[in-house]
This record gives structure tokens, C-alpha cells and sequence, in this order.
């Protein structure tokens, strides 16, 4: 874009949050439905973003609508505050939400934007996590008609998700969702999480944060309101795991970089193409690497 | 023997139907179109019983419009006229006038329906066992190991190889195939199980052995079945009473032996003359 | 004692559509069943004599007349104008029918056929399938038959399987019709002994025999069948 071009004059600015009134109200209605509602995907008139779709337009539309001139942004990408998408939705709503702090620190921000993680700081009360979702419905996976999906959630049949689950024991003795794992909330509608890792999942359970998730191409809210039930699909005599990053002798693998042992853990190739394994939150990364830095007396080397 | 299945007046037109397609379609014109409106008279005005634990056959040729009865009774299709009351544990329920969920909660708990075409009852993106658990899933059942003994015993039962039981029934054979579906609608303990054809298009030993499976497992549980054949051995081998249909309409109803041996109507002896 | 059963005036007319015709079967027939007797129908061929069984056993519905059955409670029924229901009550557990025809079901085994009554009455398998071998056993069917599905039997086989059913399930009333038919002297003989022990267990009978011998021997009453007018006409044009 030409810095220099000159809009007309009532064009220079954006208004706050760069999506009108108008449009940030009916989105926060969609909200307040779906947090009434919980589990249930709220249909919404997504807005054209000036960005893709699949970008996180659906998350974005949920952050602007209801962020503030006092809130803390935080905002992030698997996890990383500084991945190339994190960077450019929070120069996007920096630029259009004149006033926002934005901080790379969980326990400080207000509003966090997440796509496909949860941080590891554990959220209070008075921080609001937004997901972005790339597909609401977790039975797409077994049913292509809208309408007979909606039929199924509204009784509450989730049979052939569950039948899924079965025929993955029966082949590979485990259920082998990865990320998107279905879940129950309220003991009635099941979602789809977003691609948040298994590791991920049981934070959604009774959160003392709102957690709202947001798909923008697909134009559906959903909620999972503070302290509610949110339980894996799974069978009584097979619960469900989390991720353990074992190694071959069974230990838990540490950070190799901050060194600690209860993270999720991303798997990377270092300079000399060997496997290791480092924190995916960044920011917990980094505090950890920080004590451990001073406590050898040495210098932050980001 | 209690009284488990009331129908009366059930019908089912396609196309709108006019006030004259009663009168000008059935066994004296020799259609199901209405001549008037082109409308499809696929069954009119059919009456019948069905007790606890006996098989009611039902009998006819091309356009009588017995795989439409029990369609009805599946919910497959919705009835243009008159009603069926099943009697749950003696509560009688109007099977047209409950909400889409009540009838789904008898179709999947109550009901077991076994179709000619086995592409209609199974779903072959799954394995057999799977099937079954689909139906079980529908239950409170949430126990893998359970649900997993339970299609075992079901397909033991049916006589499915148990080694094949993983399998998607791609591969399995028409006779198997068709035993995995029994299994499968008799998962929930059905009260009332409807075989539409079952048998139809399938070798003659293995309709035999099919056929003995059922008698059985009439015989173990008590399920009341209605059995839907234009094959008049099936009838005799299996059916206490029988229904005889034309043209949508209900020519004669009564004991199966006496059917076979004293037929009233005239179309009735007709076919019953005809069996090779 | 009252009769268990007793017909009167049963008529029996078959009206065939197609060829536009009546074809007369039994007419005006009456007769009587008590019970530990046997009450023969004797008549030249086309009297109607399996005509009258089929129509007390409901396989024919008759066209005039009554049949008036006296069950165990003691309550009396016409079933010449009972229901499918009643019919099948009747026919669960108190009248038989040892038929000249044994369907053969695929696989099941001659001791499950004749067994069959018992286990559908409840009785437990074991006890009902050594019931079912002792009656096969005093027909004379020999025991490494008793396994094995009766399809490939031979005629008297056959036989004395299905008579050993209609015995084994115990009726008020029993049908017979030509039950030794098929049956060398020796076969007979033994039919004939469990027919009588069953007589003097109070069972109730009514025989259709093809050997005027039998009749002398079994029958403690006779119903002579005259074939209808219409069916003499008919043999003598």
C-alpha cells in the first residue's frame, strides 16, 4: 500500500475495531447466545476481513466486537507469539484499535487470541480466550448434510461420531484424533474444539476464563461459559489420554530449551537436522529460559 | 396373546391424490396410477393386527404395496391417511402423531427393520461390528468391551464368522451380508422386527438357512416379526398369519394354512394355484 | 361325560372363481370325540374325510355346520366362527394334527421337530428332546435318526415322525389323517400300541384310517361320510 496515498476525509480513519457498530452488535449478540446456549453453534453474517479466510477472520471478528481502549491483547499462533500470523493480526488490531495494549504475557492480557493452542498459564476470571476454528461441526466427519447434522445435535445423537471412535479402537487399539477432539459440553451438545492438541482439551473444563470460538468462513459462534463441564468423547473402559512425550526409555522429555516437563512440546529439527523437542507457548518458554538464565547469572539470549 | 401392533385405514398415495383415485385404481382396474390424477396409489385403506411374539406374513407381487407398509411403519415414509398404534409394555402410542424424536427413539430402540437391498440397512464405510455398535451406540451403552461382546454374541448368533467381524460387509457374501443386517436390527431387543424380502435374489440354501435363522430367533426372543414375500414358501415356512395384497389394497387375510389351502378370493387362489 | 367334540351339520363347498365352479367336499356331516376314545371317519374317497379334519383344525373354513369343541376350562367354542386368535389358541394346546404331509424344516433335526410342541410351551430343551426320543423310540425310529434332519427320511420315517409330534404334544383332541399310511406291518404295530396308550390316557380322538382293519382294531366309534349328491352325480356322467 502507498503510505502516501490520501484517503477522503471521511475515510482516514477507521472506526474502533475496524468493523462498524452495527456489525460488532450483532456479533456480540451471537455471543451472548451462544454463552446461553453452551456448545451450540450460533449462526452469525461473518464479515468480508481484509484478510483470507482460513486466516482466522472468524476469531478476529470475535476479538474486535468486543475488545476495548483498556484492554490487553495478547495474541498467538501454535502457541508462538512471534509466528507470521500472530505478528499480523496483532499489527492489524493494533492498528485498528487505537489505545490497545498488546502483551506478550498471559497472566497480563485480557483478551488472548489463539489459534490452535491454549496456553499454559492457567486463565482467571477476568481474561476472555478466543479461538479461531477453521470447521464448528465436529460430525462432518460422518454426515454431509447440514440439516441432518443440526437434527443430530438437536437430539443429542451422537452415535456415529461415537461409531467412529469405535472402528478407531478396533483398527488401532486407541482412538487416534489428534487435535479437534470431540467434546461434550454441558452434557449435551459436543464440539468441535478447534485444532487445540488432546493436551489442550482438558483446560476447557470448568475454565474459570470465557472461552469463545469463532469460525469465520463457515459463520458460527460457539461458547464454553466459565466453570462448565467440557468431557472428551470416550469410552467408559477407555478414557481419554493426553499427549505424554515419552521417550524411548519412557521418561518425560523436558524442554531442550528451558528444560521444563509439563508443557506441550513441538517437535523441531535443529541446525544439524536432529530431532528436538521445545515448548510450544512461547511466552512460558521464555519465562522458564529466563529464570534459568539468571539462575546461572547469564544474559537473555531470545 | 397381547396385542402389539393395531393398523387401521393406513394409506399411502404419491402425487396428491384426487377424490376419484380410490375408485379407479385396485384389483378390478388392475393399477396403482389413478387414471385421472396420475397419482400413485401405493396402499389404501389396509387394516391389520399383530400380537406379541407371532410372524404376520404379508404377501403379494409387484405393486401390492407391502415394502410400502412397512416403510410406513419404519418411518421411512409418512402415511397420507389412517393410523398405527403400537402398544409399548400395554401403553398404546399413535405412531403418526408422535414428534420426529419419539419416532426415532422407536426406530432405534424399539424397532428392527431388515431390507431386501443390504446397502440400505448397513453402512458399509464400516466394519460389521461396527454396524452394530452404531445401533448400540444409540442406547445408553457406553462401555467399548461391552458393546463389543454384545455385536459378537449378535453375530455368532447370525452365524457371521467372527474373524470377519472387522471387515467392512463389502466383501461379505449376499447370505452374510443379510446376517449381518438381522444382527444389527436385533441389537437394541427389538419387540418388533420387519424383513422386508430378505431372502429375495439370494441362492436357495442360503434363503434356507436365513429362513431357519429367523424361526429361531422367533423362537428364543419372541419378537414379532412381519415378513413382506412375494415367495409363498417363505410364507408357509414361516408365517403363523398372512396378509394378501393387490394393488395397494388388502385382498385376504387369515391363517397362513388356511390361505394356502382354502383361499377365498379369487386373485388369492390364483397365485396360491401358481406356485411352482 | 360331555363330548370334547361335536359337529353338526358341517358342510363344505369349495368355490373356485376362476373356473366359475363349486366343488363340493363334505356334507351334512355329524359326528362325535370323547375323550380316551377314538371316533374312526370311514367313507369312499372323495366323502370329505380330511375335508372334516381340515375344517375342525381350521385349515378350511367351513360353509355351514357347527363344531362345537369343549376345552380343558370346560368353555365351548364354535369353530366354524372363531377367530384367527381363538383358532390359535386352540391349536397351541388343545388340538393337533398329525397331517399326511411332514414340512421339513432345513435343519432342524427329527428330535427338534418332535420336541418342537413341548419347548413351545416352555418345557426346558433337555427334557423336552429325551421326551421326544423315547417317543420316537416306541415308534421304532431307530436312534442314529434322531439326529438328523428329516428331509431325507423315507415316507414311513417321515411318518412316524410326525406322529410322534402330534403325540408327544399331549392335545384334548387329536387329528389324525392315514397316520400308518406309509407304515410296514411291523411300524404299525408299534403306531398302533402308542395310539392306544395314549387313548387310555384320555386323549381324545378322531382317525382317518386308509385299512378298514385299523378301524376295527382302534376305532371305539364310527362316522360313516356320505359323499354329497353333486359328487355322485358327477362319477356317474
Amino acid at each position: 500500500m502507498n503510505p502516501n496515498y490520501e484517503l477522503c476525509p471521511g475515510e482516514v480513519a477507521y472506526n474502533f475495531g475496524f468493523m462498524d457498530e452495527h456489525a460488532k452488535r450483532e456479533v456480540r449478540r451471537a455471543i451472548l447466545k451462544a454463552i446461553a446456549i453452551p456448545g451450540y453453534q450460533t449462526p452469525y453474517a461473518s464479515r468480508e476481513m481484509p484478510m483470507g479466510r482460513g486466516f482466522g477472520t472468524g476469531g478476529l471478528q470475535l476479538t474486535l466486537s468486543i475488545i476495548g481502549p483498556l484492554d490487553r491483547l495478547k495474541v498467538i499462533d501454535q502457541g508462538a507469539d512471534d509466528s507470521v500470523n500472530a505478528v499480523n493480526l496483532r499489527r492489524f488490531i493494533e492498528m485498528t484499535c487505537p489505545g490497545v495494549t498488546t502483551t506478550e504475557t498471559t497472566r497480563e492480557a485480557t483478551l488472548i487470541q489463539s489459534r490452535h493452542r491454549i496456553p499454559e498459564h492457567p486463565l482467571g476470571e477476568d481474561q476472555v480466550l478466543v479461538l479461531q476454528v477453521p470447521y464448528p461441526d465436529p460430525l462432518v466427519l460422518v454426515e454431509p448434510s447440514e440439516r441432518r447434522r443440526k437434527v443430530m445435535h438437536a437430539e443429542g445423537d451422537y452415535s456415529r461420531l461415537l461409531t467412529k471412535l469405535y472402528e478407531d479402537i478396533v483398527h488401532f487399539d486407541e482412538i487416534t484424533i489428534a487435535h479437534r477432539y470431540p467434546t461434550r459440553i454441558a452434557g449435551h451438545y459436543v464440539i468441535d474444539p478447534s485444532p487445540i492438541p488432546r493436551f489442550d482439551v482438558p483446560k476447557l473444563h470448568r475454565s474459570r476464563a470465557l472461552i469463545l470460538l469463532g469460525a469465520g468462513r463457515e459463520r458460527k459462534i460457539y461458547a464454553v461459559p466459565p466453570y462448565t463441564d467440557a468431557v472428551p468423547l470416550a469410552f467408559e473402559d477407555v478414557p481419554f489420554r493426553v499427549e505424554q512425550f515419552l521417550d524411548e526409555n519412557g521418561n518425560r522429555r523436558p524442554c531442550a530449551r528451558c528444560g521444563a516437563t509439563e508443557s506441550y512440546l513441538d517437535e523441531c529439527l535443529d541446525a544439524a537436522g536432529a530431532k528436538v523437542y521445545q515448548c510450544s507457548d512461547s511466552h512460558w518458554c521464555n519465562e522458564r529460559y529466563g529464570s534459568w538464565i539468571e539462575g546461572r547469572g547469564l544474559e537473555q539470549n531470545p | 396373546m397381547n396385542k402389539i401392533l393395531e393398523v387401521a385405514g393406513l394409506s399411502k398415495i404419491y402425487g396428491g391424490g384426487c377424490p376419484l383415485c380410490a375408485a379407479t385404481t385396485g384389483s378390478e382396474w388392475d393399477t396403482n396410477i389413478c387414471p385421472h390424477c396420475g397419482s400413485v396409489v401405493a396402499a389404501l385403506a389396509v387394516d391389520l393386527e399383530l400380537h406379541e411374539g407371532e410372524i404376520l406374513g404379508i404377501m403379494g407381487e409387484s405393486g401390492s404395496g407391502k415394502s410400502t407398509l412397512v416403510k410406513l411403519l419404519y418411518f421411512d415414509e409418512a402415511p397420507t391417511g389412517g393410523t398405527a398404534t403400537y402398544f409399548e409394555d400395554g401403553r398404546p402410542q399413535d405412531l403418526f402423531a408422535l414428534n420426529a424424536a419419539q419416532q426415532r427413539r422407536l426406530r432405534n430402540q424399539r424397532f428392527g427393520m431388515v431390507y431386501q437391498n443390504p446397502h440400505l440397512g448397513l453402512n458399509f464405510n464400516l466394519s460389521a461390528g461396527g454396524n452394530i455398535a452404531e445401533r448400540l451406540l444409540m442406547t445408553d451403552l457406553a462401555h467399548y468391551g461391552q458393546i463389543r461382546d454384545r455385536a459378537r454374541e449378535l453375530l455368532s448368533r447370525t452365524e457371521v464368522m467372527l474373524e470377519r467381524m472387522d471387515e467392512s460387509p463389502r466383501r461379505f457374501s449376499g447370505g452374510m451380508q443379510q446376517r449381518v443386517q438381522i444382527a444389527k436390527a436385533l441389537a437394541p431387543h427389538p419387540s418388533l422386527l420387519l424383513l422386508d424380502e430378505v431372502t429375495t435374489g439370494l441362492d436357495l440354501s442360503v434363503q434356507a438357512r436365513i429362513l431357519d435363522l429367523i424361526l429361531e430367533i422367533q423362537h428364543e426372543l419372541h419378537t414379532a416379526m412381519i415378513v413382506v414375500t412375494h415367495d409363498l414358501g417363505v410364507i408357509r415356512l414361516l408365517a403363523g398369519r398372512t396378509l394378501v395384497m393387490k394393488h395397494g389394497r388388502v385382498i385376504e387375510t387369515g391363517l397362513t394354512d388356511q390361505i394356502l389351502e382354502d383361499p377365498q378370493h379369487a386373485y388369492t387362489q390364483r397365485l396360491v394355484a401358481a406356485n411352482l | 361325560m360331555p363330548p370334547v367334540l361335536q359337529v353338526e351339520g358341517l358342510t363344505k363347498e369349495f368355490l373356485l372363481h376362476e373356473q366359475g365352479e363349486r366343488i363340493p367336499s363334505c356334507t351334512g356331516v355329524f359326528l362325535e370325540a370323547w375323550a380316551g376314545c377314538l371316533t374312526a371317519l370311514v367313507g369312499p374317497t372323495g366323502a370329505g374325510k380330511s375335508s372334516v379334519l381340515k375344517c375342525i383344525y381350521r385349515t378350511y373354513l367351513p360353509t355351514a355346520g357347527r363344531i362345537l369343541y369343549r376345552d380343558r376350562a370346560g368353555q365351548v367354542l364354535d369353530i366354524a366362527r372363531a377367530t384367527e386368535q381363538q383358532a390359535l389358541r386352540l391349536r397351541r394346546g388343545e388340538i393337533g394334527f398329525v397331517t399326511q404331509f411332514l414340512h421339513c424344516l432345513p435343519r432342524r433335526s427329527a428330535v427338534e421337530v418332535v420336541a418342537e410342541p413341548l419347548v413351545a410351551r416352555g418345557v426346558d430343551r433337555g427334557t423336552a428332546w429325551s421326551s421326544a426320543g423315547e417317543m420316537l423310540a416306541r415308534l421304532g425310529v431307530p436312534e442314529r435318526l434322531w439326529s438328523v434332519p428329516p428331509a431325507t427320511f423315507s415316507g414311513g420315517e417321515k411318518q412316524r415322525v410326525n406322529l410322534a409330534r402330534g403325540l408327544l404334544g399331549r392335545p384334548r383332541l387329536l387329528l389324525l389323517d392315514e397316520p400308518t399310511a406309509s407304515l410296514d406291518p411291523a411300524a404299525t404295530e408299534r403306531a398302533v400300541a402308542v395310539i392306544q396308550s395314549m387313548k387310555a390316557e384320555g386323549m381324545a380322538m378322531l382317525a382317518v384310517f386308509h385299512h378298514p382293519d385299523l378301524v376295527s382294531r382302534l376305532a371305539d366309534q364310527v362316522a360313516e361320510l356320505v359323499p354329497s349328491l353333486a359328487g355322485k352325480e358327477r362319477e356317474a356322467s
